[in-house]
C-alpha cells in the first residue's frame, strides 16, 4: 500500500449510536428568513467587535456592520435586510449563558423592502485561477468566514502563516453522533467543494489535498469522487477513514492521515500541513466566485424532540427558538431542552440565543433520549478512559490531579493536550464526569497564569515607584543641601566682604547713624508712657516663647547651635524681666501722683 | 620521599581549586537573598501592606528572617501552603479579620465626588490611580490590585471596592461535584480540595 492510501489507525476512541439517519434522508431545505436577527459582537480575542451601524439605520443583507480591531477578529455582515433596532447585551450561544453586546436588526415592512436594494455583495471573481494570493485572503476575510467546525477562528488567518504547507486536509469526517451537515452538504454540493479545495490550495501553494471522509457516508464519498473525476485534478485525492469518534480532531485527523503526530501546543501548520471544514470550504466558494459574504449555514435540526429531522440553510442570527419553530417544534418558554452541538461535545443553550457561524447542530432530545446523568461514583480504576483516550493521555490521573487541584501535576501529565472529546466520560463506568474536571483543572491552570503576569506588572510597578520615590527624595534633598551651601557660602562672602569694602564714609555714616539712634532713644526716653511699656513686655515675652521652642527643636535634632540658642535665651529672659519690673514701677509711680 | 610527592601535589591541586572556589564565590555571587526572590514570587503582589510590611517584598523579607508565613489575606490560604511548601514549614491558620473576604475586587472612584486632592493618588502602591491636583482622578481597572490603600486617606470618601462581575472574558468553567477517589480509599477522600 502506497503511503497515500494509508490510514494510521487512531489510538482509543468510540464507537456510540451514530443516529445519522434521522437527519441525513432528505435533502437541505431552506428555512424562510427571520423577521429579526441578533448578531453577537463576541470576538475571539475578547475585545467585542465595534459597530459600523447605528440604531435606527436601515441594513442590506451582506452589508458590513461590525469590525474588530486584533487581527484574530471576524468581520460581521448584517444577515437580513432591514433595520437596526437595537445594540444590547443579549444572551448567545455559550455554556456560560451570558449575554453579550449584540446588534439586533428586524426586517423591514413590504412597503419598504421593495424600495431597497435586497443585498449588498461583493464583485465575482469568476477567474479566480488568475487572482493572486493577496487578494484571495483578503476576500476570505472580508466575507466574514470563520471555521465552520468547531472553534469559529476567522478563517483567514490560516492562510497568512509563515511557513510553507504541503498538504491541505478536507475534514468531511463529520464523527460526532446526530450531526449530518457536512454529509448533506458533501453529497449536494460536491463540486464546489472541490472548487472551494482548489481555491485553498492555490492560496496556500500546496501540493496535495485529502477530503477525508469516513466510510459510513457512502453517499458523500462517491458524490465528491464523482466531482473529482469531472474536473480531473490529480492533487485532490478522497481518504475514507474508519467510522471512528473521535477520528474528526484536528491532531487525530493529521495522524490519521499522514502517521505524523502534531507537537504539544502547536498546529498542524508546523508539519506544514492546513485544515479545513467541508462547510468552510464551501463558503470560500461562495465568497470567491459568487462574492457573497457569509450569512447562512447549513444546520442540522435533529432529535426525538423534532418532528422534522433534517438539514437546513439557517440566516445566522436566527433566535434558535424561531428556527425550531420553523420545523414545527413545539416552542414555550425556555422548553424544549436543546444541545448545541452534537451529543459528544454540544452544550445546553439558552433557545433565545442566535444560531452562530459555528452552529453545526441542534439538538432536541426527548426526555428518555438523554437522561440526566447519574450521580458518580468513586472511580474503580478499570482503565477504560485510557483505552478510550484518542490523545494518548492518563485520564485516571488527570481527574486525580483535578480533583486535589494538583495544577503542576496535571500540567506535567499533558492536560493542554486533552481536545475535551468525552470518550472518557462516555466509557466510565461510574458516570464521573471526566471532561467537566478537565475543563475546571484547565480554567484554573489559565486562572494562574493570568494571576501571575498580573502579579509581575503589579510587583513592577510597585518597584518603580518606589524608584521613584527615592529618586524624587533624594533630589530633593540635594537641592535642599545645594542650596544651604549656597546660603553658607553667600553668609561667609558678607562676612569677609564687609570690613574690606567698607571706606572711610561709609564708616562716617554708620557712626552718624549710630549717635543719631542715641539720640533718638535719649529723646524718647523722657515721658515713657504706660502703652510703650506694656508692648515692650509683651514683645519680649513672644521672643523667648520663639526661641524656646527653636532651643527644643535644636536639642531634638542635635543641631550645634544649642549653645548659641541658650545664651540668646538668657539675654531675652533678663531683657522680659527688665521690662516686667519697669512696667511695675511705672505702674506704681504712675499710681501714686 | 613518594609520600612527600603525594603531599605536595595534593597540596598544590587544593591551592588551586581553593583559589578558584574563592574566585568564583565573588565573582558569581547571586545578587539579594534567592530565597527572598522566591518568596516575594509566591506573595500575590498587591503591596497592600496588611502583613505590617510595606509591600511584598519587604514581607518576603521578613519571612526569609523568620516571621510567620500566613500574614498575607489577599494570597489566602493558597499562598499559606505554596510557602509552607517552599520553606517547609507547618501550614498556619491564615491571620486576618476575615479569611473569607472575597478578594477579587478593584476601587472604583465615583467620579463626579471626587475633589481632586490627590491623596489616594499618594497611597497607591502600584500607581493605579490617574488625576491631577483639583481635577478627576479616575482607577486604572487593569492595574489596580484590590489593596484598599486608597479608601482611608480619601476626605470625602467617593472611593468603593467593587467585585468584578462575571463577563464573557473571565467566565471560567466550575468545578463538578467531585466523586470519592474511591470508596475503600479513606486517607484519599479525607483530603478534601480546598
Amino acid at each position: 500500500m502506497s503511503r497515500v492510501d494509508r490510514i494510521w489507525p487512531l489510538p482509543g476512541g468510540i464507537h456510540p449510536p451514530e443516529h445519522k439517519s434521522e437527519s441525513n434522508g432528505r435533502p437541505i431545505a431552506r428555512l424562510p428568513a427571520p423577521h429579526k436577527v441578533v448578531l453577537p459582537l463576541h470576538q475571539n480575542s475578547g475585545l467585542p467587535a465595534e459597530p459600523l451601524v447605528a440604531i435606527g439605520e436601515q441594513v442590506q443583507r451582506g452589508q458590513l456592520i461590525a469590525k474588530g480591531h486584533h487581527p484574530v477578529s471576524a468581520l460581521v455582515h448584517a444577515t437580513i435586510s432591514g433595520r437596526v433596532t437595537a445594540i444590547e447585551d443579549r444572551p448567545f450561544a455559550h455554556p456560560s449563558g451570558l449575554s453579550v453586546p449584540s446588534i439586533v436588526i428586524e426586517s423591514l415592512s413590504d412597503q419598504e423592502a421593495a424600495l431597497s436594494p435586497e443585498a449588498v455583495s461583493m464583485a465575482p471573481m469568476r477567474d479566480w485561477a488568475t487572482e493572486t494570493k493577496e487578494r484571495l485572503v483578503s476576500r476570505i476575510q472580508e466575507a466574514g468566514i470563520t471555521g465552520l467546525g468547531g472553534a469559529g477562528f476567522p478563517s483567514h488567518i490560516k492562510y497568512l502563516g509563515q511557513r510553507q504547507i504541503h498538504t491541505l486536509i478536507v475534514n468531511g469526517v463529520e464523527c460526532e453522533p446526530y450531526i449530518t451537515a457536512d454529509d448533506r452538504l458533501m453529497r449536494e454540493h460536491a463540486t464546489d467543494i472541490v472548487t472551494g479545495t482548489q481555491i485553498a490550495l492555490k492560496i496556500l501553494s500546496a501540493s496535495t489535498a485529502f477530503i477525508a471522509i469516513e466510510d459510513n457516508k457512502p453517499e458523500a464519498i462517491s458524490a465528491i469522487k464523482a466531482a473529482l473525476v469531472a474536473v480531473t485534478d490529480t492533487r485532490i485525492k478522497v481518504k475514507v477513514v474508519p467510522t471512528k469518534y473521535p477520528s474528526g480532531g484536528e491532531k487525530q485527523l493529521v495522524y490519521l492521515l499522514t502517521g505524523r503526530e502534531v507537537p504539544s501546543g502547536d498546529i498542524p501548520a508546523s508539519l506544514g500541513i492546513v485544515m479545513q471544514n467541508t462547510g468552510t470550504l464551501y463558503a470560500i466558494k461562495e465568497a470567491v466566485v459568487s462574492g457573497t459574504p457569509m450569512t447562512e449555514r447549513v444546520v442540522t435540526i435533529t432529535g426525538e424532540g423534532t418532528p422534522n429531522p433534517g438539514n437546513y440553510w439557517v440566516t445566522i442570527g436566527t433566535p434558535i427558538q424561531d428556527a425550531l419553530a420553523a420545523t414545527q417544534v413545539a416552542v414555550t418558554g425556555n422548553r424544549p431542552r436543546v444541545i448545541m452541538g452534537g451529543p459528544m461535545m454540544g452544550y445546553d443553550v439558552d433557545i433565545t440565543a442566535p444560531v452562530s457561524k459555528v452552529t453545526n447542530c441542534l439538538l432536541v432530545p426527548s426526555a428518555t433520549e438523554f437522561p440526566t446523568a447519574p450521580d458518580p461514583d468513586p472511580c474503580i480504576r478499570c482503565g477504560l478512559c485510557e483505552q478510550a483516550c484518542p490523545a494518548n493521555l492518563l485520564p485516571q490521573k488527570l481527574f486525580w490531579n483535578a480533583v486535589h487541584h494538583e495544577w503542576e501535576q496535571a500540567r506535567l501529565n499533558s492536560l493542554s493536550d486533552c481536545i475535551e472529546c468525552g470518550a472518557c466520560s462516555w466509557v466510565c463506568p461510574s458516570n464521573i464526569p471526566l471532561v467537566q474536571h478537565y475543563r475546571f483543572a484547565k480554567a484554573e491552570i489559565k486562572r494562574e497564569a493570568i494571576e501571575t503576569i498580573k502579579a509581575d506588572q503589579s510587583r513592577l510597578r510597585f518597584e518603580q515607584r518606589q524608584a521613584r520615590l527615592e529618586r524624587d527624595a533624594a533630589e530633593k534633598d540635594a537641592k535642599r543641601k545645594a542650596r544651604a551651601a549656597e546660603a553658607a557660602k553667600a553668609q561667609a562672602a558678607k562676612a569677609q566682604d564687609t570690613p574690606s569694602t567698607l571706606d572711610a564714609s561709609a564708616k562716617d555714616a554708620i557712626l552718624a547713624s549710630v549717635a543719631r539712634a542715641k539720640a533718638k532713644k535719649a529723646a524718647s526716653t523722657g515721658p515713657v508712657t504706660q502703652e510703650a511699656l506694656e508692648n515692650t513686655v509683651v514683645l519680649a515675652q513672644q521672643a523667648v516663647d520663639k526661641t524656646r521652642v527653636k532651643l527644643a527643636t535644636a536639642v531634638s535634632d542635635g543641631l550645634p547651635s544649642v549653645e548659641a540658642l541658650t545664651g540668646a535665651l538668657q539675654k531675652l529672659e533678663k531683657r522680659l524681666a527688665d521690662a516686667q519690673s519697669a512696667l511695675q514701677s511705672h505702674t506704681e509711680t504712675g499710681d501714686a501722683p | 620521599m613518594t609520600i612527600l610527592t603525594a603531599v605536595i601535589a595534593l597540596l598544590i591541586l587544593a591551592i588551586i581549586f581553593g583559589a578558584l572556589l574563592g574566585y568564583a564565590a565573588i565573582r558569581f555571587k547571586p545578587e539579594g537573598n534567592p530565597l527572598v526572590e522566591s518568596i516575594d514570587n509566591l506573595l500575590p503582589q498587591t503591596q497592600c501592606g496588611q502583613c505590617g510590611y510595606p509591600g511584598c517584598r519587604p514581607y518576603a523579607d521578613a519571612i526569609a528572617g523568620g516571621d510567620a508565613i500566613n500574614k498575607c489575606p489577599p494570597g489566602g490560604m493558597a499562598t499559606v501552603e505554596a510557602l509552607a511548601d517552599l520553606l517547609d514549614l507547618p501550614v498556619l491558620e491564615l491571620d486576618a479579620e476575615d479569611p473569607d473576604a472575597e478578594q477579587n475586587r478593584i476601587a472604583v472612584i465615583r467620579e463626579d465626588e471626587c475633589i481632586g486632592c490627590t491623596k489616594c493618588i499618594q497611597a497607591c502602591p502600584v500607581d493605579a490611580i490617574l488625576g491631577a491636583a483639583k481635577l478627576m482622578h479616575t482607577v486604572i481597572e487593569k492595574e489596580c490590585t484590590g489593596c484598599d490603600l486608597c479608601l482611608e486617606p480619601c476626605p470625602v470618601d467617593c472611593i468603593d471596592m467593587v467585585s468584578q462581575s462575571v463577563t464573557i472574558t473571565n467566565w471560567r468553567w466550575q468545578s463538578p461535584e467531585a466523586p470519592k477517589i474511591i470508596a475503600t480509599d479513606r486517607a484519599e477522600t479525607t483530603h478534601e480540595p480546598r
